[in-house]
């Protein structure tokens, strides 16, 4: 019963399998690709074209006129620009947060390290929910300051184990003998040798954190009032949703352009716009994140 | 005891540096928890959290007796299995194909493309939605219409909000949420697979008896994680879904407590809607995982 070789090495029914395996990958791809690619296209296609369902994929009569709007339009403009301020600072507040407390909780020298752990995870399971969460901000006075976009979420508990888990894990122990042999403590470890080795790690949390902020909208709905503070999301949520539509954010344009198939296109262009800046991050960072949810998720 | 104490001083700099985070999760999340006794309370903004007069279950009693009670928990009920169902079993059946294939070209393109609309704001992503199935110039309406269908009014349909909403969840988060299951695949020790080719194993009955298994322990954490959040369906992309015609079967708990209390102004009330809420999540929290340990010796805690 001696088998032939190289030949038989993939068997018909593996065949088979294998080429069903490619048909279903291929065709997922392809459901999840082709919004995104229609919505693109749409967004520099003239109105006529989107309007009389003559865009299918590519892009039909090339124009970028609702963009020219889009980047005159004002209240568009500062909500990008809250955006950007909400998460450079806001990212800068979760990582320092989630450094602080993660570092500590990987010392296993440190008594009373179980104790924070837990005071850590009960708010996983438990939270004051809504209104009480709504009831302390207001009595903190930080409705309608940015603060209140910052604050409340100043870390998630998943990057903090995330993050302790790096630390525990990819950190040569003998690193510290060594610099405590040297006279190092823990707070000039942390900044000279630890932060520096766990950059990895640094780059996802900062993506998911600034995705984060980026991507929020309920928090300004529900804690801010003033016009000049809305992040972007929640601009376009009055645009594209509630339809809404600045007259400002047309006027620019020729009255020709004022109709139903101009206002079609915008809403695909602000799509593309809001999508930027996290389309620039993903590639670079794409390999890492993949890392850090596997160093998250497995040895936990 | 003395020794403890002398760690303690040695550890002083670690104390300090958790000192902030601590301060900010007692401040921002055991301070609100204290306050859920407002849905015991009447709640009086001039007289706070602590002046206000007790009222007993007062506000669960008008809860289970209102009339839209029925409703909320239905729809909250079925969009969280309807979610779990099609939801759950995706990103595992995505795991085991990437898995049989080499690493290249296809495979990094299928990871990269499928793993990016996790990265698509709610709102943009509500957007979307509303786009695509606008009646008379969305695309999905004149797919419809080329291929013979009816035309339907898609987002006014009370009938098909749930597929909506639960569809684009899974377009959405299939690839993002596989990655854990492909790290789990990845942690397979290649002699078993060695083993099962030298058996004469296909591929079919390798992955049924190999990569199944391997992927159980995980596979059951994460079930205990999605049904203890069971009722805890998504408040933003629901909220952003709704319109007038589709409300009767788009409202849920969160987006009713969120109305009534926040634009009703009704704390105390919407206090004890979150409240129940959450008792009910962590029941079944508790019940999933006795159950797993009971069955498969995996579970949280």
């Amino acid at each position: 019963m001696l088998t032939k070789t190289t030949k038989i090495r993939e068997p018909f029914g593996d065949r088979v399998l294998l080429t069903c395996i490619y048909l279903l990958l291929g065709t997922i791809t392809l459901t999840v690709l082709y919004p995104l690619v229609y919505i693109f296209s749409s967004s520099i296609s003239s109105p006529d074209a989107v309007v009389g369902g003559r865009v299918w994929l590519f892009p039909v009569d090339i124009s970028l006129r609702a963009y020219e709007s889009i980047f005159q339009s004002k209240q568009l403009m500062m909500g990008y620009y809250n955006s950007i301020v909400y998460t450079v600072f806001g990212t800068l507040i979760n990582l320092t947060f989630t450094v602080l407390m993660a570092y500590p909780l990987s010392q296993r020298s440190m008594p009373g390290r179980n104790i924070f752990m837990i005071l850590m995870m009960i708010t996983v399971f438990f939270s004051g929910g809504l209104i009480p969460t709504y009831l302390l901000v207001k009595n903190l006075h930080m409705l309608d300051t940015r603060w209140a976009l910052w604050l409340p979420g100043a870390f998630s508990a998943f990057q903090v184990i995330i993050a302790r888990t790096f630390f525990q894990s990819s950190i040569p122990l003998e690193l510290q003998e060594a610099a405590q042999m040297d006279g190092c403590r823990d707070i000039r470890y942390l900044w000279s040798i630890v932060l520096p080795l766990s950059k990895p790690i640094l780059a996802v949390m900062t993506l998911m954190y600034a995705v984060g902020h980026w991507n929020a909208y309920f928090d300004a709905l529900i804690y801010l009032r003033s016009e000049n503070l809305f992040p972007l999301q929640y601009v376009l949520r009055n645009v594209l949703i509630l339809n809404a539509a600045d007259p400002e954010m047309l006027a620019n344009t020729a009255q020709a352009l004022r109709d139903k198939g101009f206002e079609q296109v915008l809403k695909y262009a602000l799509i593309v716009v809001a999508c930027v800046p996290v389309l620039i991050m993903y590639p670079f960072v794409q390999k890492h994140f993949v890392k850090g949810v596997m160093i998250g998720s497995l040895k936990g | 005891m003395a020794q403890t104490w002398l760690k303690m001083r040695r550890s002083w700099e670690l104390y300090l540096l958790i000192l902030l985070p601590i301060a900010y999760l007692i401040i921002f999340k055991y301070i609100p928890m204290f306050g859920v006794i407002i849905a015991f309370k009447d709640f009086n903004v001039i007289k706070g959290i602590l002046g206000s007069p007790w009222v007993g279950f007062k506000h669960f009693e008008n809860l289970f007796q209102s009339p839209n009670f029925p409703v909320l928990i239905k729809n909250t009920i079925i969009i969280s299995f309807y979610s779990l169902l099609a939801g759950f079993p995706i990103p595992i059946l995505l795991a085991l194909a990437l898995n049989e294939i080499r690493t290249g070209f296809f495979k990094k393109s299928v990871q990269m493309i499928t793993y990016a609309p996790h990265f698509i704001s709610t709102v943009v992503m509500v957007s979307i939605i509303i786009l695509m199935l606008s009646p008379h110039v969305g695309v999905v309406e004149r797919i419809f219409t080329f291929l013979g269908l009816p035309t339907t009014n898609f987002m006014g349909e009370p009938g098909l909000f749930k597929s909506i909403y639960v569809w684009s969840g899974v377009w959405q988060e299939m690839g993002y949420a596989s990655i854990i299951y492909i790290a789990a695949l990845a942690g397979v020790d290649p002699s078993l697979y060695e083993a099962a080719r030298m058996d004469g194993a296909s591929r079919f009955k390798k992955i049924l008896h190999i990569d199944l298994p391997s992927l159980l322990p995980i596979t059951i954490t994460m079930l205990i994680l999605s049904l203890g959040n069971l009722m805890a369906v998504g408040f933003e992309k629901i909220f952003l879904m709704q319109n007038p015609l589709n409300l009767s079967t788009s409202e849920v708990i969160s987006t009713y407590v969120y109305k009534v209390g926040l634009l009703g102004a009704n704390f105390s009330f919407s206090s004890a809607v979150g409240l129940f809420n959450s008792v009910i999540n962590l029941l079944l929290l508790i019940a999933v995982n006795a159950i797993a340990r009971r069955v498969s010796q995996n579970s949280l805690w």
